[in-house]
């Protein structure tokens, strides 16, 4: 057995009022996917962020190649050969790929000038050893590239920089299916090139496909080390302290289902075409497809927020035409954005403000804002207890609480709405595996009380388990359509079937 | 774990959270009194509090403007075109206040409106187009006046700025201008802190993007903001032209101190924290240093050099706190 790369010996870290780690020990060997899994506020971040020199430790011993080092800053770690991939990119979104890939170490001619044609001459060796690189040209503007090409240059850099290992949080938080198969091959080629890879993840499929060990850790403890992959039950255990029965909420059964809520006939704008889209009273229609399919620009056609500029749309046996989210609140629809940091919450406010912004929107700008037509803070603080939201007080910032926790304070400012249709875009994105179940259910107990229900994710076992029907959206249209409990190879192939033939 | 994560930092953080703009002008009026005793007397406060007047409105308004993530720099032109305008207007007629005053409130408000829509719909960067009309109310109030306004306000305008109300209990006079003060203060507070109003121009300066997924009608805020800056610029005007003469640069400078009294007081600058309170904390402060200054003897533009270091370390400060914090 190989000596550990890196080894990260008891580690114990307080923050003022909190321990988040103690006496964590942890260790990965080159050529292996060490995947770390854990809820969120397990200690993870907290676990990378020492390791990369963000935070000290205060007690515990970082052994690299059997050496102790100290990393001071995250400088520090990078130069010893650490490279931590985080959600956020790090890339100059204006440069092009080659200049991202040799920022700050760009070769020179005799002249001191750049040698640009060395560099993209090296891009190329470098992009070369990943499956992608045939897409990737190391002139492009890289804010021109899609996420996961973003990211692909990323792990890119990583490697032209020398590292040894590799840090990826959550990489496949916002790649679609394709996108995602794409990312694994990379991690591959890593691993077969002797690079250890620490890959923090939620999904169990990731650690099934990718890892070599697991470590799991819980309330900043290890709860279990698997030495082999287990079975995700297991996993699931270890994470959560027990069974997950019913992730899931169960389907909605015939009789739970009722009148037409929306309808949509020939809809199109710049992006859609084509589009016929009935959402029923009582039901989750879950939409698939890959990256830039059209389904945000659906969801956004019928918020108004992009409008369609051809077609009929029918809500509740109306008419209507929205063009401004405003227009389509008042209408009746809601929408739960799929960035929740960037539109969905507004982080300096508390988390009453944050479930009382919409109530308060539509209500007279000079009156009370404790009290208005559709809520009240008494009202909003019980549907917030309802939704159980674990904050200290509803009147701390929201962006101290959990992915989860700030998720449902945007439901609550829908729900005290009571809108006749609701549409989730990426409803569960980066939060742990209890809160994704109450998302679930959440949805359908919503359904239950006679909205209709649109849900877009890129988590396809999410869509088909959590759906009653599945649409299929490519290129700006609906394709196909699946029923509850249809195989992930069948929407998998509805959704990229065509797009690989027109490629 | 993670919520009793959540729970411990947030009483961490609760515990005594006192701006720290209450501490620095304890200081301040400490060191005053110290340097001069009389302070203490209504008539020394009194005159601090009537001084501070003009700014601290204008900061109550300012801080509508930060708060919505922009900022308003044309306020000061605003004070000196109302206070121009007003000796135009009135021509030493004692009766035309009456009708003067209304319209100067009115123009401080079309101002505003000028101001958002400019910002909402042309796309300026407000930082821009505050500094636009700033330069054009200026040169306004050149043309009115012809550049040599008429040094005369009748005494019916400047009864807010200069008048006093006796035989009050306890401190025994409390001048119009800090009555005025205090009244706007208190409804821009109210505004800010208890209403719909308030709520949303802090959503838009935190999230302008989720503020409209939300409902928010953004351009509306945002232009009511302005407005209520203009508002607070006019009402400093007229306070301003009861105690100082007419000239063309009685405003001027005003926009800056009025944003340093703001950021003072913890505004979040690009948006999304701002006190009505301690904006007028931030105003008192700022009214305190000067007043110091000027017990020490030093000269004007010591004083320009001071506020530009303070605006700059209350900056600093309140990015320290934002970061320490966690955005």
């Amino acid at each position: 057995m190989t000596t550990p790369v890196i080894e990260m010996k008891a580690i114990t870290k307080t923050f003022p009022g909190v321990r988040a780690l103690s006496d964590v020990s942890f260790d990965v060997r080159t050529g292996e996917v060490q995947a770390l899994v854990g809820e969120n506020g397990a200690g993870k971040s907290t676990l990378i962020k020492i390791l990369s020199g963000v935070y000290q430790a205060d007690s515990g011993a970082v052994l690299m190649n059997g050496k102790a080092v100290h990393f001071r800053h995250p400088v520090d770690s990078l130069r010893a050969g650490i490279s931590t991939i985080y959600q956020e990119f790090s890339l100059l979104p204006e440069r092009t790929v080659a200049q991202n890939l040799f920022l700050g170490r760009e070769p020179r001619t005799r002249l001191g000038l750049i040698d640009a044609a060395k560099m993209r001459d090296e891009t190329k060796e470098v992009l070369a050893l990943f499956a992608a690189a045939g897409r990737i040209d190391p002139d492009r503007i890289v804010g021109e590239l899609d996420v996961a090409t973003q990211q692909v240059v990323e792990i890119a850099k990583a490697v032209s920089t020398g590292a040894r290992v590799v840090v990826m949080d959550e990489p496949t938080a916002a790649l679609n299916e394709a996108e995602c198969e794409e990312l694994f091959a990379t991690v591959d080629t890593l691993r077969e090139r002797g690079v250890a890879i620490i890959y923090i993840t939620h999904r169990m499929r990731e650690i099934a496909r990718l890892a070599d060990r697991v470590t799991v850790l819980k309330d900043g403890e290890v709860a279990a080390r698997f030495d082999e992959v287990p079975a995700p039950n297991e996993i699931v255990r270890a994470m959560v302290g027990r069974d997950i029965a019913d992730f899931y909420a169960p389907p909605a059964s015939p009789d739970e289902v009722g009148g037409l809520v929306l309808s949509v006939r020939g809809g199109g704008n710049a992006v859609l075409d084509g589009i016929d889209l009935d959402v029923r009273r009582g039901e989750i229609v879950g939409l698939a497809g890959i990256q830039g399919a059209g389904r945000v620009a659906l969801a956004r056609a019928l918020f108004g927020d992009a409008p369609f500029e051809r077609g009929d749309v029918t809500l509740d046996g109306d008419a209507v035409s929205f063009g401004t989210p405003r227009a389509a609140i008042l209408g009746g629809i809601g929408l739960l954005p799929g960035d929740r940091k960037s539109e969905g919450l507004v982080l300096m406010q508390s988390v009453r403000d944050n479930g009382m912004l919409t109530s308060r929107a539509f209500a007279s700008l000079w009156s009370s804002d404790r009290r208005n037509a559709h809520s009240d803070t008494v009202r909003m603080d019980g549907l917030l207890d309802h939704m159980e939201i674990r904050a200290a007080s509803y009147d701390q910032d929201i962006r101290a609480l959990s992915g989860g926790n700030q998720q449902k304070a945007i439901v609550a400012r829908w729900l005290s709405m009571r809108p006749k249709l609701l549409i989730f875009i990426e409803p569960t994105r980066g939060i742990d595996v209890n809160s994704k179940a109450g998302i679930y259910h959440l949805m359908r107990d919503l359904a239950r009380e006679g909205a209709g229900i649109l849900m877009i994710s890129s988590d396809l076992p999410e869509v088909i388990g959590a759906a009653d029907r599945v649409l299929v959206m490519q290129a700006g249209r609906i394709v196909a359509e699946f029923p509850h409990g249809a195989s992930e190879q069948d929407v998998m192939h509805a959704a990229t079937a065509e797009s690989e033939v027109a490629a | 774990m993670s919520d009793r994560t959540e729970t411990t930092h947030a009483r961490t953080r609760r515990l005594p959270q006192i701006n720290p703009v209450w501490l620095l002008l304890a200081a301040l009026v400490a060191g005053i009194i110290l340097m001069n005793p009389g302070f203490v007397e209504p008539t020394g406060y009194m005159n601090f509090l009537k001084r501070a007047a003009p700014l601290a409105i204008l900061a109550a308004g300012q801080v509508y403007v930060i708060t919505s993530g922009g900022f308003d720099l044309s306020v000061g032109s605003l004070i000196t075109l109302v206070v121009v305008g007003s000796s135009m207007l009135t021509n030493n007629d004692p009766a035309a206040t009456y009708w003067v005053i209304p319209l100067m409130l009115g123009m401080g408000l079309g101002v505003g409106v000028v101001n958002g829509l400019v910002v909402c719909f042309l796309r300026v960067p407000s930082l821009i187009a505050t500094l636009g009309m700033m330069i054009t109310l200026n040169g306004l109030a050149f043309l009115w006046s012809g550049g040599a306004p008429r040094g005369y306000l009748p005494d019916t305008y400047r009864f807010f700025g200069r008048e006093l109300v006796r035989d009050v209990p306890l401190v025994g006079f409390i001048p119009v201008s800090v009555i005025v003060l205090f009244v706007v203060v208190g409804i821009l507070a109210w505004l800010m802190h208890r209403t719909n109003l308030g709520r949303q121009v802090h959503a838009i300066g935190d999230n302008p993007v989720a503020a409209r997924l939300a409902g928010v009608a953004v351009n509306r805020v945002r232009i009511t903001a302005f407005m209520l800056s203009g508002l607070s610029a006019a009402i400093a005007g007229i306070l301003l032209g009861g105690f100082a003469g007419v000239s063309t640069d009685v405003g001027s400078g005003y926009e800056l101190q009025a944003i340093t009294a703001a950021v003072l007081g913890g505004a979040q600058l690009l948006g999304g924290r701002g006190s009505v309170f301690a904006a007028f904390g931030g105003a008192l402060a700022l009214t305190a240093i000067f007043t110091l200054l000027n017990f020490l003897g030093l000269p004007q533009p010591v004083r320009q050099v001071v506020q530009g270091l303070i605006l700059i370390a209350a900056v600093a400060l309140a990015m320290h706190r934002r970061k320490q914090t966690g955005t």
